[in-house]
């Protein structure tokens, strides 16, 4: 047996010869159809990671062609290789080849939008001084035709020294021949670079001399250009003692007093005018449907309507859509865990298995419908462009509380469900924006808390009207309009606090409407999903299994034989640890006018705060009418042992402006930290929201009782 | 200067005009150059929000927001109707 050994082939040499040919990295204007192109090579073989320490998305793709295996790294979109946000350091740094864990690519693949050639070729002249062998693919040829622009491509191709291959990435026009470049971009020639600014390069060369180990012209002239900043330590490290005391001075020189980012724009623009007069020629466009949906929602008033009536379809279609897939989810996985007792006999292991894994994953799986619905959506509003406008149109609006026009959508869909809310927030580039609106977001009255509503509603609140108006309708709309104001008011007090700082920078891309690629649309939503599943999904199934362990043991032999099932599941509630739990912390909730039982439903609440309404019927299923009370009947008549009601009016506006606030939802805290990418921002959540909750189911029960 | 005080903030809907000078002292306001808005470039006011802001220009096609406070730091030659 020993001498087999020595055949079998080490893993490592497995991976060797799997090895890929060349690593192509994919840079483009944010909108240029990058992504687009890059689903379209690259179909379902992807990756999607984060970058090290950063919540920016790491998209990675094979492409396999004939002749070659190549490595895909779709970068976040940026305009310029003076990197301004987080996405464009990261794209800055992966171009470089100074991304830690990402390969330093063997050759750029610039795409380059045939609409929008003026801030692409900004672009691309700076990638062309990168000195790698690269290829530009010019995207959207069909939208640039309709609108009326022409474009010489082999005129645009001998301006820049490098292969363009026009494609229409929509359609797959041109993509063989594009496949194939790409398979040969080793043996294409790195592009001559062109002087555009020649002050620029001497100064550069200066620099470069007696430097340890050979530099790039384009890392100089990023230095130059954007100072010793933290990225730029890699640079300054290499340079020679000569050189690095020299910096200072040759920059004082080179830019006097003129922002460098400013002269860095004035003299690549220039160039850029002068290459669209020799390559593209504008006849005069016809009116294209895309023109008229422009032209009206450039209207400030029915574009405000607009908006308004898209969101008002995209919320309804989450609820309404969502709502029988999530009761057939719910219905699967009640009707599986009952098939799991009726197959293993009432044991721990069949409760394990049905109450907590079965139900712990149910209650993972159930989010899934919206996130799709709403995702599908978002992908859809920000394919086509519309997005951008959403954010154009509500920037006020937002700024007067503290945010900017992107936070709407976020907002807006938290009332579905925060989880997407908060996934929806990466479309916020102001880290401090962002987390002002993720921690704002949980307050929008999400779809789980509609059903703890309907029934504390529905059992207490009289059906009388009030004017035209139903008293019971206008305390739930009073519970939205409460979240919306807390909500608020946590964003300004976060603006105002731990989050001051600048005005965000509000310079806002407004792309042409276009039809979005569905094969793209449906490849981001997978992701979207996978990436829910995975994540939040650990988080949230650990915690059911431990809640369902609190409720499930200790058992106890001392529960009378002769009771019903639910009065026997009731016993076993109250001397579970979950139940012991409820009976210990009850002092702490005292005050709100919470007995045992709500307070051990409230606890069994803090993975989902749905589940509440479960555990309310568990320890209220006692007594011989049980079966016939609905839970709403048996909540009105639950006494004390002293035999005064438990639910009062003023305990049960307490408990409903608890619910309206604390963060009973282990999917959020799970979305807020992978969001956040660190535990602080959930913890925060958590015990700010727990807090104000506490306090204001103190003040109702306190004031309305006395 | 010769722009008779006209910024990007001062032209009206459907009006365009030929940036000639950007007070570029104001990081955002680089920002906005690194969009293309410099110089010798000619921009259309295409359309505003409610209230005025945030404002859209157009430039080759692309259309960019701004708010107010930051395009009067692009001042601008009107180009007349028609051109």
């Amino acid at each position: 047996m020993t001498k087999s050994t020595e055949t079998r082939v080490p893993v490592n040499e497995i991976t060797v010869a799997k090895r890929t040919d060349a690593s192509i990295a994919v840079v483009g204007n944010p909108n240029s159809g990058k992504s687009t192109l890059f689903n379209r090579l690259t179909g379902l073989k992807q990756r999607i990671g984060n970058y090290p320490g950063v919540t920016v998305e790491r998209h990675i793709g094979t492409l396999k062609t004939e002749t070659a295996t190549l490595e895909l790294v779709d970068l976040p979109g940026t305009h310029s290789l003076s990197a301004h946000s987080l996405e464009e350091h990261i794209a800055v740094d992966v171009i470089f080849g100074r991304m830690e864990g990402t390969r330093a690519p063997d050759g750029i693949l610039a795409v380059l939008d045939a609409t929008n050639l003026y801030q692409g070729l900004f672009l691309v002249q700076q990638l062309v001084e990168l000195e790698l062998p690269m290829i530009v693919a010019l995207t959207m040829t069909d939208a640039a035709e309709k609108s009326g622009i022409q474009i010489d491509t082999a005129e645009l191709s001998a301006l820049l020294g490098v292969p363009v291959y026009p494609v229409v990435a929509t359609t797959g026009t041109g993509l063989n021949l594009l496949r194939s470049a790409l398979a040969d971009i080793k043996q294409v020639t790195p592009p001559r670079r062109i002087r555009v600014w020649p002050a620029l390069s001497e100064a550069a060369s200066q620099l470069a001399e007696n430097a340890s180990e050979p530099l790039r012209f384009a890392e100089l002239e990023r230095l130059l250009i954007d100072g010793a900043t933290d990225s730029n330590q890699v640079i300054v490290g290499k340079l020679s003692d000569a050189a690095r005391s020299k910096l200072a001075g040759v920059r004082s020189e080179l830019f006097e007093s003129e922002p460098p980012i400013a002269r860095d724009a004035r003299i690549r623009y220039a160039w850029v005018r002068g290459v669209l007069d020799k390559v593209q020629k504008s006849a005069p466009a016809y009116v294209s449907w895309r023109s008229r949906i422009t032209d009206f929602v450039n209207r400030p008033v029915p574009g405000t309507i607009g908006l308004f009536l898209v969101m008002a379809i995209v919320f309804q279609a989450v609820f309404a859509w969502a709502t029988p897939m999530m009761d057939a989810i719910d219905a699967g996985s009640s009707a599986l865990g009952a098939a799991v007792f009726e197959r293993l006999g009432d044991t721990a292991f069949s409760s394990l298995i049905a109450d907590g894994v079965i139900a712990g994953v149910g209650s993972v799986v159930i989010f899934l419908p919206q996130i799709m619905i709403l995702f599908l959506f978002i992908i859809l509003l920000e394919d086509s462009g519309y997005l951008a406008r959403a954010a154009y149109l509500m920037d006020r609006t937002m700024r007067s509380v503290g945010l900017s026009g992107q936070s709407i959508i976020p907002m807006i869909s938290s009332f579905a469900c925060a989880v997407p809310g908060i996934m929806a927030t990466r479309v916020i580039p102001n880290r401090r924006d962002r987390i002002s609106t993720i921690m704002a977001a949980p307050f929008m009255t999400c779809s789980a808390r509609l059903p703890i509503y309907a029934l504390l509603i529905a059992a207490f609140v009289p059906a009388t009207n009030v004017g035209i108006l139903n008293l019971q309708g206008l305390v739930l709309f009073g519970l939205y309009l409460f979240g919306i104001v807390m909500g608020i008011l946590t964003a300004l007090l976060m603006r105002k606090t731990t989050l001051r700082g600048p005005k965000p920078p509000f310079a806002l891309m407004l792309p042409e409407f276009r039809r979005p690629n569905l094969q793209t649309v449906g490849i981001q939503l997978l992701g979207r999903a996978k990436v829910f599943l995975k994540r939040a999904g650990t988080v949230i199934f650990a915690v059911a299994v431990i809640i369902w362990a609190l409720a499930y043991f200790p058992r106890s032999d001392e529960i009378p034989s002769g009771l019903d099932a639910n009065s026997a599941a009731a016993v076993q509630m109250e001397q579970s640890w979950l139940g012991r739990a409820g009976k210990v912390i009850e002092p702490v909730f005292e005050p709100l006018g919470w007995d045992w039982r709500v307070s051990s439903a409230v606890i069994a609440g803090f993975p989902a705060r749905e589940v509440v309404i479960a555990v309310l019927g568990t320890v209220y299923a006692v007594g011989d009418d049980a079966d016939e009370g609905t839970l709403s009947t048996r909540l009105k008549s639950a006494t004390r042992p002293d035999g005064s009601k438990v639910f009062t009016l003023p305990m049960v506006i307490g408990l409903l402006i608890f619910y309206a606030c604390c963060l009973q939802c282990v999917a959020t805290l799970a979305i807020i930290r992978r969001e956040t990418n660190t535990w602080r921002w959930p913890i925060f959540a958590w015990t700010y929201m727990t807090v104000i909750g506490y306090v204001g189911a103190l003040l109702a029960f306190q004031l309305g009782s006395a | 200067m010769a722009t008779n005080g006209s910024t990007l903030a001062t032209l009206k809907r459907g009006q365009k005009g030929i940036i000639r000078a950007v007070n570029a002292a104001d990081p955002q306001v680089q920002r906005l150059m690194v969009l293309g808005l410099v110089e010798g470039t000619e921009v259309e006011h295409a359309s505003s929000a409610i209230g005025g802001d945030p404002m859209e220009f157009r430039l080759f096609g692309c259309g960019i927001s701004l708010r107010q406070e930051h395009a009067q730091h692009f001042h601008v030659a009107p180009v007349a109707a028609g051109d």
